[in-house]
C-alpha cells in the first residue's frame, strides 16, 4: 500500500507537448510510472513519447481511464487546468506549475469542493511512491521503497531528506510535495492524515517552514490522532519578519508563525523536531529503531 | 510589490473608494504649490504633508506633519524630502525620502465627531478566501489592538463565488457604531474596498485610519497596498508602478538575472537551489557558529552564468566572510554544477574569501573529485553535516 499514487494508478500529463511536460514525462516513464497519456489543447489526435494526445482532460478520461493528473501548464492556464481535471473525474490532480495567482487558486480551491478530488500543489516537485510511481519531478534514483512517509512544503530540501532516509536504510512509503504556495490544495495536516492512515507507513517526516499556521493546524491533529512517531523540520528561523523567502507562502507575518513559535507547538504536540536539517534521517532512524 | 500610498490611493480612487485629495511633490517649492492648488480646489486651510517610502509606522519617525499655513507646508517639506526616515519597519539606518504626498485635511470641525477605523482585506491562509478584518479601534497598531483587546477586533470571511454581500457590508458599518449617513457611506465604501482588492490582484489592503469625518464621509486617510507578484502580468498598469529605489540595488540586479535574492546583515553568503533548502542552508550556518548575509535560490538551472552571477552579488556585500554553496543535485547534475563553480572562479579571478561547496545527489562523487582537482581553494564536502563543521572552521 501507499498513498494517493501506486502502480495502478492511470496517469495523465496536462501540458504534455511543452518542454517541460515533455522531459518530465519521459523521466516518469523511464521510472515505470504508468503514464496512459497527455493533454494538449488543440494537438489532440497526435502521439506524443509513444502515447495519445488528447484535446480535453474529460476527452482523455473517457478513452483512458486516466485517475490522476500531472500539470506542467504555465500559470496564466493552471488554474483553469486544474479546474478541468477535476470536472472531467480525476480524482488526484498533481499541479507543478509554480506562479499562478493567489486569487486564481482562491476560486480555484472553491471550485474544487463540489467534486470528489484532491489536488496537491501548485508549485510543488509532486508526489512518488518509490518503485511504482513517480509523478513529478523529483530525481527518481535518491529513492527506495519503505515505510517512512513524507510531507513538505519544500522540493530540494525533501530530496534532501529522502536522501539521508535511503542513506540510513529507510525506505519511503510515499513522499508528498504539498508545495510552497499560500492556498495550497492539500495541507500539512490532510497529507499527515492519510500517511497515519495507511498501514504501510511506520513513522513520518514533516518537513515545513515560516509562514502560515499548517504545520501547528497539523500538530494538534497529531497530538489527538497520532498513531506513528513524527519528525519534523521547520525551515526558516533565520529569515527576517516580512520578506518572501523564494515561496510565496514563507513569510513571517505575526508572532505565531515564526519557526520558533511553530518549532515550540510541535515540541508540545509530541513531535520530534529537529533543529538541523542534517539530522532528519539520523532522528527517524533513532525512533523507528 | 508593494506601492506607495499615493500609488495606492490611485487604484482605489479608481474603483471609487473616497480618499483625501492629494498631490505628489519631490521639492518643497512644488509642496508649496501642491497646498495653493488643493487650497483652491479643495477649500482646505490645513494640509497633511506625509513621506513617502515602503514602510509603516512613518509618523512615529517624523515623517508625517499636518501644516497650518503654506509655509509651514513648506518647511515641513523641506525637514521630510532627503531625511533618512527611521520607523520601526525600517532598518536602523532609516530609509531616504524622495518625495511627500501633500493632503487636504480631513480632521475638519463639523456636526459629528471625528472617528478612526481599522480596516484591512488580505488573504486566510486557513480558509483560502479573502477577509475583511476591522475595528473600531483604528490609528493605532493592530497588533498591539490585538493583543490588548482582541473583542475590538471584528472580520467578515468572503465567500469567492458572491464576493462580499450586502449584509456583510452592513454587518461592518453596524459593527463600527455607525448610523444615518456615515453608515450608508460606509457600506459603499466597504464594498469599493473589496472590489479594488479583487480587481488589482492585491494580497494586502491596509488602511489604517479609516476616517469618519465631521460631516458623516468616510475617507481612507492611508493606504498600505501590497500587490501578488504572481498576478503582475494582467495588471502592466501597476507593474509600472514599481519603485525600484526603495528596493535594495543588489536584489534589484540580482532579479534581473532571474535569481531569488534577499540581503540579510550576516557574515555568510549562500547560494542554494530550491527556497526551502536556501532557508534550511540559512539556519544551519547561524548553527554552525555563522551568521547568514543572504538568501539565494539559483532554481534549477546552476550553470557557469548564474553560478557567476550568484557569486559576483554575493560579493558586493562586504560583510561577507565566506560563501556556502549547497546544491542538491536532482535534475541538474552536481558533475555540472562543479564545473560551472570552477569556471565561475575562474572567470571572477581571485576569490579573497573561503569557499565550501556541498554538493549532493546526482553524481555528487563526480562533482566533488573536479572541485578537489581543480587546485582551487575550495574546500568540499558530500554531507549536510560536514558542510556545516566546515562553515564553523572557516571562521575560526
Amino acid at each position: 500500500m501507499s498513498v494517493l499514487v501506486n502502480k495502478n494508478s492511470r496517469i495523465l500529463v496536462q501540458g504534455f507537448t511543452g518542454n517541460e511536460g515533455t522531459f518530465h514525462a519521459q523521466q516518469m516513464i523511464d521510472y515505470g510510472s504508468p503514464v496512459v497519456g497527455g493533454v494538449t489543447p488543440g494537438k489532440g489526435g497526435m502521439k506524443h513519447l509513444g502515447l495519445p494526445v488528447f484535446n480535453t482532460v474529460s476527452d482523455a478520461v473517457k478513452k483512458t481511464g486516466a485517475d490522476v493528473s500531472i500539470i506542467f501548464v504555465p500559470p496564466p492556464m493552471a488554474a483553469d487546468a486544474i479546474m478541468e481535471a477535476a470536472e472531467a473525474g480525476i480524482r488526484v490532480i498533481i499541479c507543478i506549475t509554480e506562479g499562478i495567482p493567489i486569487a486564481d487558486m482562491v476560486i480555484t480551491r472553491e471550485y474544487l469542493k463540489g467534486f470528489d478530488c484532491r489536488l496537491i500543489g501548485p508549485n510543488c516537485p509532486g508526489v512518488i511512491t518509490p518503485g511504482e510511481a513517480k509523478v513529478g519531478i523529483m530525481p527518481a534514483f535518491i529513492h527506495q521503497p519503505g515505510s517512512v512517509g513524507i510531507v513538505s512544503r519544500s522540493g530540494t530540501l525533501t530530496y534532501e531528506t529522502v536522501d539521508q532516509l535511503t542513506k540510513e536504510g529507510l525506505g519511503q512509503s510515499t513522499a508528498i510535495g504539498i508545495g510552497g504556495d499560500p492556498v495550497p490544495g492539500t495541507t500539512t495536516r490532510e497529507a499527515i492524515e492519510l500517511l497515519m492512515n495507511d498501514p504501510d507507513t511506520n513513522g513520518i517526516v514533516m518537513i515545513g517552514e515560516i509562514g502560515g499556521s499548517m504545520e501547528a493546524d497539523a500538530a494538534y491533529w497529531i497530538r489527538e490522532f497520532g498513531t506513528k512517531p513524527v519528525v519534523a523540520f521547520i525551515a526558516g528561523a533565520t529569515a527576517p519578519k516580512g520578506r518572501t523567502m523564494g515561496h510565496a507562502g514563507a513569510i513571517v507575518g505575526g508572532h505565531a508563525d515564526t519557526a520558533e513559535a511553530k518549532k515550540a507547538i510541535l515540541r508540545e504536540c509530541g513531535i520530534s523536531v529537529v533543529d538541523s536539517p542534517a539530522d532528519i534521517g539520523t532522528k527517524m532512524k533513532e525512533l523507528l529503531g | 510589490m508593494n506601492l506607495h500610498e499615493y500609488q495606492g490611493k490611485l487604484i482605489l480612487r479608481k474603483y471609487g473608494v473616497s480618499t483625501p485629495e492629494g498631490i505628489l511633490a519631490f521639492t518643497p517649492k512644488e509642496a508649496t504649490k501642491a497646498a495653493q492648488d488643493l487650497g483652491k480646489n479643495t477649500g482646505t486651510t490645513r494640509w497633511a504633508v506625509k513621506a513617502q517610502i515602503h514602510a509603516g509606522g512613518r509618523g512615529k519617525g517624523g515623517g508625517v506633519k499636518i501644516a497650518k499655513s503654506l509655509d509651514e507646508v513648506g518647511q515641513y517639506a523641506e525637514q521630510i524630502i532627503g531625511m533618512m526616515l527611521v520607523t520601526p519597519q525600517t532598518s536602523t539606518q532609516g530609509k531616504l525620502v524622495r518625495k511627500v504626498l501633500i493632503e487636504e485635511n480631513i480632521y475638519y470641525a463639523g456636526p459629528e465627531p471625528t472617528l478612526e477605523f481599522y480596516m484591512s482585506v488580505l488573504l486566510n491562509r486557513q480558509e483560502g478566501r479573502n477577509m475583511i478584518m476591522y475595528s473600531p479601534r483604528g490609528g493605532m497598531d493592530i497588533e498591539a489592538v490585538a493583543e490588548e483587546t482582541p473583542e475590538a477586533i471584528f472580520t467578515e470571511m468572503i465567500d469567492p463565488k458572491v464576493g462580499l454581500t450586502g449584509f456583510q457590508a452592513r454587518r461592518i458599518a453596524f459593527n463600527l457604531g455607525l448610523s444615518g449617513n456615515s453608515f450608508k457611506n460606509m457600506v459603499k465604501f466597504v464594498g469599493a474596498l473589496y472590489q479594488a482588492y479583487i480587481g488589482a490582484d492585491a494580497s494586502l489592503f491596509e488602511i489604517n485610519p479609516v476616517i469618519k469625518a465631521a460631516d458623516g464621509r468616510i475617507f481612507a486617510a492611508d493606504a498600505k497596498v501590497a500587490i501578488d507578484g504572481n498576478a503582475l502580468y494582467r495588471h502592466p498598469d501597476i507593474e509600472d508602478m514599481r519603485d525600484f529605489e526603495e528596493e535594495d540595488p543588489t536584489e534589484v540586479e540580482a532579479g534581473m538575472h532571474k535569481l531569488n535574492y534577499v540581503k540579510l546583515d550576516g557574515n555568510v553568503g549562500c547560494m542554494v537551489n530550491g527556497a526551502g533548502l536556501a532557508m534550511a542552508t540559512m539556519d544551519m550556518i547561524k548553527m554552525s557558529g555563522g551568521s547568514p548575509a543572504n538568501f539565494l535560490d539559483v532554481g534549477g538551472t546552476a550553470d557557469a552564468r548564474r553560478v557567476e552571477q550568484a557569486f559576483r552579488i554575493i560579493m558586493k556585500d562586504p560583510n561577507v566572510k565566506a560563501i556556502l554553496v549547497n546544491i542538491f543535485g536532482g535534475i541538474v547534475r552536481c558533475d555540472r554544477v562543479a564545473q560551472g563553480i570552477v569556471d565561475a572562479y575562474n572567470n571572477i579571478g581571485t576569490i579573497h574569501i573561503p569557499i565550501i561547496v556541498r554538493l549532493q545527489g546526482t553524481n555528487a562523487e563526480e562533482g566533488k573529485a573536479l572541485i578537489d582537482r581543480s587546485g582551487l581553494k575550495v574546500h568540499s564536502a558530500i554531507r549536510l553535516e560536514d558542510a556545516a563543521k566546515l562553515v564553523d572552521q572557516v571562521l575560526k
